[in-house]
């Protein structure tokens, strides 16, 4: 395997005295789609905001490309290449959805143009809402204009959490299929956190299981699975 | 007929001048949720420096006229902006994270830190300038009451519409802007984004603060008197004004402005000038009983 393209070491982070993270350890290697799953408060979405320093790890390094990015602040790491579409999905309610995709690409300085193409490619109704303010948009286009947004920045990492979260079956597997596609032709690298355990396994190339702030399991998408406590714990045990 | 027509004149150009002042207020409302109580002493400062500045610049018949105003105006403006990033950043900044009241004592205490600093290196005396402005026209004549516009209030009305032109170009259509946007809206995301959030907030205190400048300029011009007091009742009614239009809606602080400049206008000319700031300051009251979220306010449930 090549060298990671981002290594998270023995990290732990706190909210106030409480230990959301206990020591987790994970890496991700470059064109690989790498899972995290658990259950609710397992600290998945806490992981996703470390690696961008929002909160700061309290112990334990993260490293992206090489370079240890633990301490610096939050718009640098994500200039470094990480783009995140957070839980909750964080739309800007009050602008449009052009705007919303134009504050992606707005701090890497890079021409938004190409971006925008990509995404509507990707997501076709997005472009039939371009004019509208983002706060009118359903859940589901919420969540494309958050993928989509983060894609604008042409980041090197991906970091997804939760992209089914609350959509209809059809348009979660639409989600799962842009970002499959995304993988393929272009290599794009791609930590996602999801729920849906099932959907998210079919896609990774490797997995981890995360449980109340540790790291229980590792494995290829596959290997995962198959086994019994996966099945039982989050694929509900049928 | 005619008295109220002069009236009405000079309600507009002192609701310009609120209407600057407010704008500072409520950007900084809507991008950090807290009122800049410092402000209105921004603006006082603002004013001292178009003083100082006008004083240099004509001293020795250098230059008069317009050249002369827009020197002062810049200078002013820039000076102003700095003490507007240096306030952000001693006296805000390391308080942002701490519990919500904290940078509202905060602006308090620098307040009083920027009153008594002018008082003890301007003095306390009223500093009176010779008009710089003159002249005028005469509108309409009604026996023997002439409606008078005067050049001081064209140029004020002039310059405020013009620094709202830019300013409002500079919120909706530049990248700028769009990261002030962003950081009212989700501040947290922005930064996501990778919006450098702290830079974005020092910028917004240094539109506020050179747009406060501006308002100093044409309050000096406009009345020809100033002193280290002025920021409070002045501050204080801008605040009004930006509560009135609906506090973090940028429209709505000079709508707000205007009306009261308007109001306290009118109620000098018709009813009790001794009670003017009464009607002003009731109208805060009323509005924060009756309509919390002022005349352009949000209100509409958006979907999360």
């Amino acid at each position: 395997m090549s060298a990671p393209l981002l290594e998270i070491r023995d990290v732990s982070t706190f909210y106030g005295a409480v230990e959301a993270l206990k020591g987790v350890s994970l890496t991700v290697a470059p064109g690989e789609i790498v899972t995290l799953i658990g259950a609710n408060g397992a600290g998945k979405s806490t992981l996703l905001m470390t690696i961008c320093g929002d909160p700061r790890a309290r112990a334990g390094r993260v490293i992206f490309d090489g370079q240890d990015i633990t301490e610096q602040p939050t718009h640098r790491i994500v200039r470094g290449g990480i783009a995140q579409s957070p839980e909750g999905r964080r739309v800007f309610p009050r602008m449009s959805v052009h705007e919303n995709l134009l504050m992606g690409a707005q701090s890497s300085g890079i021409n938004p143009a190409p971006g925008l193409e990509q995404v509507f490619t990707l997501f076709p109704r997005l472009k039939e809402r371009e004019a509208q303010r983002a706060g009118t948009l359903s859940g589901g286009e919420q969540q494309m204009l958050a993928i989509a947004r983060a894609l604008m920045a042409q980041p090197r990492l991906l970091l997804l959490d939760e992209p089914s979260l609350g959509l209809a079956p059809l348009v979660s597997r639409q989600i799962f299929q842009a970002i499959r596609r995304l993988n393929a032709e272009t290599g794009l690298t791609v930590l996602l956190v999801e729920q849906n355990a099932n959907q998210a396994l079919r896609l990774a190339h490797r997995g981890y299981v995360l449980v109340t702030g540790r790291i229980t399991l590792s494995g290829t998408g596959r290997e995962l699975l198959a086994r019994p406590e996966v099945r039982d714990a989050y694929l509900g045990g049928h | 007929m005619a008295y109220a027509l002069q009236q009405l004149i000079n309600g507009v150009s002192l609701g310009m001048i609120y209407g600057l002042i407010a704008i500072g207020y409520t950007m900084v409302y809507g991008i950090i949720g807290m009122i800049n109580f410092a402000h209105g002493d921004i603006f006082m400062i603002g004013a001292f420096l178009s003083l100082i500045g006008l004083l240099l610049v004509t001293s020795g018949g250098m230059l008069d006229g317009a050249a002369a105003i827009v020197l002062v105006l810049a200078l002013s403006m820039a000076f102003t902006a700095l003490y507007g990033w240096t306030v952000e950043r001693v006296a805000y900044r390391p308080l942002r994270g701490s519990f919500r009241l904290a940078p509202l004592i905060s602006a308090i205490g620098m307040s009083i830190v920027l009153q008594n600093y002018v008082q003890v290196s301007q003095g306390a005396r009223v500093k009176p300038i010779e008009p710089v402005v003159h002249g005028g026209f005469t509108l309409m004549q009604d026996g023997t009451f002439a409606v008078q516009l005067s050049t001081m209030q064209i140029l004020i009305v002039v310059t405020t519409l013009l620094v709202l032109a830019v300013f409002t170009w500079l919120v909706t259509r530049t990248p700028l802007g769009r990261a002030m946007r962003a950081c009212e809206q989700d501040r947290r995301m922005a930064s996501l984004l990778g919006i450098d959030t702290d830079r974005t907030i020092s910028i917004t205190f240094v539109i506020g603060a050179a747009l406060a400048a501006v308002a100093g300029t044409m309050y000096l011009l406009r009345y020809g008197v100033i002193d280290f007091y002025i920021g409070f009742l002045v501050g204080v009614k801008a605040f009004t004004a930006a509560v009135l239009g609906g506090i973090g809606n940028l429209p709505g602080a000079v709508l707000g402005g205007l009306l009261i400049g308007l109001i306290e206008t009118f109620w000098s000319a018709y009813f009790s000038i001794q009670y003017k700031d009464v009607a002003a300051f009731s109208i805060l009251i009323l509005t924060l009983i009756f309509m919390p979220t002022g005349l352009l306010g949000r209100t509409e449930v958006e979907k999360v």
